[in-house]
């Protein structure tokens, strides 16, 4: 180094530094990019790969449950998103009010989000249980009558995954748009009091139109979630009665407990048609340079 | 008057929406102080409350739980391992995008949301493929992998933003003072990211805890599973001992709860800032 002319020592050393700083870029992006081409891009092409076979198709379109489980998705995915929405939207309205109190409620609002999913869903199992559950219990004490047969019922049953579903994820939706909520610059709200804006058109006028793309985006990342939530329908109901209530992924995990990994790789291809548009959509809308 | 009918109407919302979130926990823990005639009976507050189901868990008294305790310790070191891989990767990976300006880091970038929006259930099936292939089913080290692999994505995500937004003439200063980048990234900015660290540290943990899919799929042995997976072997039979399960589903769910209370102020601001953006 010492022996490097004058001339030379002088020039800011920025080449040198850039490729050092590369370098170490590379060095430290490494460990994300192996863990993306060991468990996504491989398992992924390997499992296009397994569903190249067009018989796979044949016989996962022969399973006389697929129909229903295509529906059942549909339907879970259409119904159960919106109304999570709408109720996420009132919600986050309730907890943008500043009171100590509504803090308190909040907390304990949110703990269906922060506790495994795996004992409540029993839970709610249990509870509408027909012989033993407390609603059953209940209806039978007002009113001297059975109650429905619940989770032996395939349309109740899909019902409750989906209220389950529900119950599950709606304080992370309310947190996000309580978050975009707080966003909207309080002056705006002050200068509609003053024009004497109902509460309704406060809501029409300077909330929605400030809310309205995060909740379409946030509608549509759950939609995907949506079809990948596997403990809702799997934990209620395991599928059943009679496997009338999977959706496309209990039924392709299924097909890989019965070791059909080719039908349960066709299964997602199928899929793929919703996903894909949806996933290009959020893509797109997140990877904005704006950020 | 207008004050207090405001005051009013709220209450009244409160009301439905402490029921709705709190009755499907109220009932777990009715049924953990409960004896199982008592549970079945659908009472809502037992006749003698009791805490023989927690002795029956820490004794490993019962069938479904002669390694209750093997389990839980699976469940907490798969979820400490998981937190910790997640951080390091997801730290590194932003301090190379954001900071380093790597060359390939919006493509990086791209590949993590990518991943981010495939939906958990449907990356379970090729992942569950390859893992037998890479020799890794039923070691606790196949779940870890799996949950940095689900993690990362949001944690790269939110970090990157947070990185963002430190002031770019702390690099400056430190390039200037002859700082390399392993000394850049270890003593100027890890130190001010701690409290984003904090919050996905917490989530990462959260979600390997939490996690039943790629656990049930991924680990069988009854040595091996977590404590997630025991749980669902409880109802294989017909005479499941409701009372059991959901006095050993408190005791799964107490540590998440409590550690997302404890941190619920990193969380909230820490997971929610980056969706805003959008």
């Amino acid at each position: 180094m010492a022996a490097i002319p004058g001339g030379v020592l002088a020039a800011p050393p920025r080449p040198f530094f850039q490729s050092q700083w590369q370098t170490w870029g590379v060095i430290m992006i490494a460990p994300y990019v192996l863990v993306f081409l060991a468990f996504v891009l491989y398992p992924v092409s390997y499992g296009l790969w397994l569903a190249r076979h067009p018989e796979s198709y044949v016989k996962l379109f022969a399973d006389p449950i697929f129909f229903r489980t295509v529906v059942n998705t549909v339907v879970f995915l259409v119904v159960a998103v919106n109304i999570k929405f709408l109720m996420a939207l009132w919600l986050s309205g309730f907890f943008v009010h500043e009171r100590v109190w509504i803090r308190w409620v909040s907390v304990l609002f949110l703990l269906p989000w922060a506790v495994p999913s795996i004992p409540t869903i029993y839970s709610i199992r249990f509870m509408f249980n027909p012989e033993w559950g407390v609603v059953n219990s209940i209806i039978f004490k007002l009113t001297l009558q059975d109650g429905p047969n619940w989770l032996n019922d395939p349309r109740i049953g899909l019902g409750l995954a989906m209220v389950t579903h529900i119950w599950k994820s709606l304080p992370f939706w309310t947190l996000i748009l309580i978050a975009g909520r707080m966003s909207i610059p309080r002056e705006q709200y002050e200068a509609a009091s003053v024009d004497g804006a109902s509460t309704w058109q406060k809501f029409r006028f300077v909330t929605w139109p400030s809310l309205r793309t995060l909740y379409l985006s946030s509608t549509i990342l759950s939609m995907i979630w949506t079809l990948g939530d596997f403990n809702s329908v799997y934990l209620l109901t395991g599928g059943g009665p009679a496997d009338m209530t999977h959706v496309l992924a209990t039924l392709g995990i299924r097909y890989i407990r019965l070791d059909q990994v080719d039908l349960a790789m066709a299964t997602i291809v199928c899929a793929l048609p919703f996903v894909l548009p949806l996933m290009y959509y959020m893509m797109k809308h997140l990877s904005r340079p704006s950020q | 008057m207008k004050k207090f009918s405001e005051e009013a109407v709220l209450l009244l919302m409160a009301i439905p929406i402490l029921l709705w979130s709190l009755i499907p926990i109220y009932h777990i823990f009715l049924f953990s102080i409960s004896t199982k005639d008592s549970a079945f009976s659908g009472a809502l507050w037992p006749d003698k409350p009791t805490f023989r189901n927690f002795e029956t868990i820490a004794q490993q008294h019962h069938f479904y739980l002669h390694h209750f305790w093997i389990q839980i310790w699976n469940s907490l070191w798969i979820a400490v391992a998981a937190g910790a891989i997640t951080l390091f990767v997801a730290s590194c990976a932003a301090f190379g995008i954001s900071r380093l300006k790597v060359r390939g880091g919006r493509t990086v970038m791209n590949l993590a949301l990518f991943t981010y929006f495939i939906p958990a259930a449907f990356l379970a099936i090729p992942m569950y493929k390859a893992m037998g292939m890479y020799g890794l089913l039923n070691s606790r080290m196949s779940l870890v992998l799996a949950m940095v692999t689900l993690a990362s994505p949001y944690a790269i995500w939110v970090l990157k933003q947070a990185s963002d937004k430190l002031p770019y003439e702390l690099d400056e200063a430190a390039r200037i003072d002859g700082a390399t980048p392993l000394q850049l990234f270890r003593l100027v900015y890890l130190p001010l990211m701690v409290p984003s660290m904090v919050a996905i540290g917490t989530y990462a943990l959260l979600l390997a805890w939490n996690e039943y899919l790629y656990a049930y799929l991924l680990l069988s042995h009854e040595r091996t599973v977590t404590l997630a997976v025991a749980l669902g072997h409880f109802i294989s039979a017909d005479d499941s001992p409701w009372e059991l399960l959901m006095a050993t589903g408190l005791v799964y769910a107490l540590p998440p709860a409590a550690i997302y209370y404890a941190f619920r102020r990193y969380m909230v601001s820490g997971l929610t800032s980056g969706a805003v953006k959008a």
